[in-house]
């Protein structure tokens, strides 16, 4: 179970302007911003749960993470992760989780990977026989039996994401932290990644919290979903009570010939190139027949399809909404 | 304490790779080693007698330097550690069951004697059958052979523990360059490793042998070539156990309070 109540954090960064005056200056008095990376953060994650969570750049997911992961001591709240605090009894906390952070390494570069996988072995005194089990396993889940005896620098960027994945769950984790783990990926490799997730969720019970940029990642794994913008969680709520809130907008694809195609206050032009439209239509103002009788009397229709939204502009809308 | 064999033993596999290095490093030590000890002849053949070492105890000293040159080289850092705090891929290290500053001790440990496992036999055998008085020779008595072991030990673990401070200096300043170049400089130059320290001025001796430096390379040599003997032996590697503990506590504390304000960079 993992319990995080108020949780604050501030860094302080220097700033200063451009030019060599102000470098100059910027030796005797420097200014200092203070940045809110997270602002009052609660949320409960019941064992077992998988966890989409999501946000932009520099919104405080990573923050969070590692915070949880015993990394980053906040400046205030508590955070009781399977009774621990991860901050207080780092060691004996990091034993219980595994984790990814999608933009580093933790293979060492020289050595085949296999080696690595011993010294984490080692690292966590897995016994024997469980490692062999496990390493059976997530060699066969993530197709990596070819590759484990090449150096991690011979990888290409998908097959070492697979034996970073393989590396955190050595030893066996109760819960596992996904930074961005599909970031980069091919979608090969990104499908074969999700796939893998969604069975060390459902057959070892981990509970899995995954932060990624990808919607595609969330609509295939997580049934709930944290947003957080500014340091603070927005929204707490399923990806299914999320499309029905934002189902209303639609977008019409056209293309035409004729004169400019005109919107009116209802319909609105997202994009027009020579006689490429894409216009946004509101349902609870205007009916999608309605505004395609519009089109067609105004212009020349050769051709034209009807989209609901996609998770990716549902996130881009949200993020409007709470103005992040 | 396996974990911790193992991160030994997997630094010191890489390291003993380098092979097409150490042949290198070979060719360079003695051709240093031999340069330092044809210009202390040119002093040397105007009057021996007014040094404090005699011209073989200075041989002995020099060669048994360059041969052992991996283990206390002050300008050796682990550029990995360094990295790893610039980059932040600390984190990963951070997400161990594992006491991150005896980590990296051992690594350095490991890293240092892979070098010079490799480099010092060649070195020590060529040495003793250089000509007199320039070659590598035994101890005085066997017992002074004993005490170097021990000493040229406690050296290597008080060269490591100093330089872990500067490793955990890295968090708060955030580019190690500079404090890499000062650090070196005072360390080589304290050390003994550029002129032995019984040829500074006898004022100044009584301080450098106190200084943590002096307990490095210093110590263990200077027992080897029967220039320390006796209880003077011994008071000398009593402070150099006395440094490490020293060096050690502080630079766990340090590492502790580093580590709760560490920023993780990046992403």
């Amino acid at each position: 179970m993992i319990e995080l109540k108020n949780v604050n954090k501030t860094f302080k960064t220097a700033k200063r302007n451009a030019g060599f005056s102000a470098a100059v200056k910027d030796l005797f008095k420097r200014d200092y911003t203070y940045v809110d990376a997270l602002k009052d953060v609660s949320f409960t994650v019941n064992d077992g749960e998988m966890v989409g969570y999501i946000g932009p750049n520099g919104a405080g997911k990573s923050s969070t993470i590692k915070i949880m992961s015993g990394i980053l001591t906040p400046d205030s709240g508590e955070c009781i992760i399977n009774g621990r605090t991860p901050w207080k009894e780092r060691i004996e906390h990091v034993k219980d989780i595994g984790v990814v952070f999608g933009q580093r390494s933790q293979l060492w570069w020289d050595v085949p990977v296999i080696d690595s996988f011993e010294l984490i072995r080692d690292i966590y005194k897995v016994d024997e026989s469980s490692y062999r089990k496990m390493l059976n396993e997530l060699t066969e889940l993530l197709n990596i039996g070819e590759i484990i005896r090449t150096p991690a620098r011979q990888l290409s960027l998908g097959q070492r994401m697979r034996c970073e994945i393989a590396a955190s769950l050595l030893h066996n984790p109760k819960i596992l932290f996904l930074d961005e783990p599909t970031i980069g990926l091919d979608a090969v490799s990104k499908i074969a990644v999700r796939g893998f997730i969604k069975t060390i969720n459902s057959e070892h019970g981990t509970t899995v919290i995954l932060t990624t940029h990808d919607m595609q990642d969330i609509e295939a794994l997580t049934e709930r979903i944290l947003l957080i913008g500014r340091g603070r969680i927005l929204l707490d709520g399923t990806l299914a009570e999320l499309k029905k809130r934002n189902s209303a907008h639609k977008t019409l694809t056209v293309d035409y010939i004729g004169k400019k195609l005109e919107g009116t206050d209802k319909i609105i032009i997202r994009k027009d190139l020579d006689g490429h439209a894409e216009i946004s239509v509101d349902t609870n103002v205007l009916s999608v027949s309605e505004a395609i009788s519009y089109i067609s009397s105004e212009v020349d229709v050769k051709d034209i399809s009807v989209m609901g939204e996609t998770s990716e502009e549902m996130v881009v809308s949200l993020y409007k909404e709470f103005k992040i | 304490m396996k974990k911790y064999m193992s991160f030994f033993k997997i630094r010191f596999i890489a390291g003993m790779q380098y092979r097409a290095a150490a042949w290198a490093g070979i060719a360079t030590q003695f051709a240093w080693g031999g340069m330092t000890l044809l210009m202390f002849w040119a002093f040397y053949e105007n009057g021996e007698n007014i040094f404090p070492m005699t011209f073989p105890e200075l041989s002995n000293y020099i060669w048994m330097q360059q041969a052992f040159l991996s283990m206390f080289m002050a300008w050796f850092f682990d550029n990995e550690i360094f990295d790893a705090i610039m980059t932040g891929n600390i984190a990963y290290e951070l997400c161990r069951p594992i006491d991150l500053y005896n980590m990296w001790f051992i690594k350095n440990m490991a890293i240092r004697l892979s070098r010079m496992v490799l480099r010092c036999l060649p070195i020590l055998i060529v040495a003793a059958l250089l000509p007199y008085p320039f070659n590598l020779t035994l101890p005085p008595a066997p017992v002074y052979g004993v005490m170097f072991v021990i000493s040229i030990f406690f050296g290597f673990l008080v060269l490591i523990a100093f330089s872990m401070l500067l490793y955990i200096s890295a968090f708060y300043t955030l580019s190690p360059v500079g404090i890499r170049i000062l650090a070196t400089s005072v360390i080589e130059f304290f050390a003994g490793a550029i002129i032995p320290l019984p040829f500074f001025p006898q004022a100044l001796q009584p301080i450098m042998y106190a200084l943590p430096f002096a307990s490095m390379q210093n110590t263990p040599f200077l027992i080897y070539t029967g220039y320390t003997t006796g209880f003077e032996a011994i008071r000398s590697m009593l402070l150099q156990a006395g440094w490490f503990v020293i060096l050690l506590v502080s630079g766990k504390l340090l590492m502790k309070r580093a580590l709760k304000k560490v920023v993780v960079q990046g992403g």
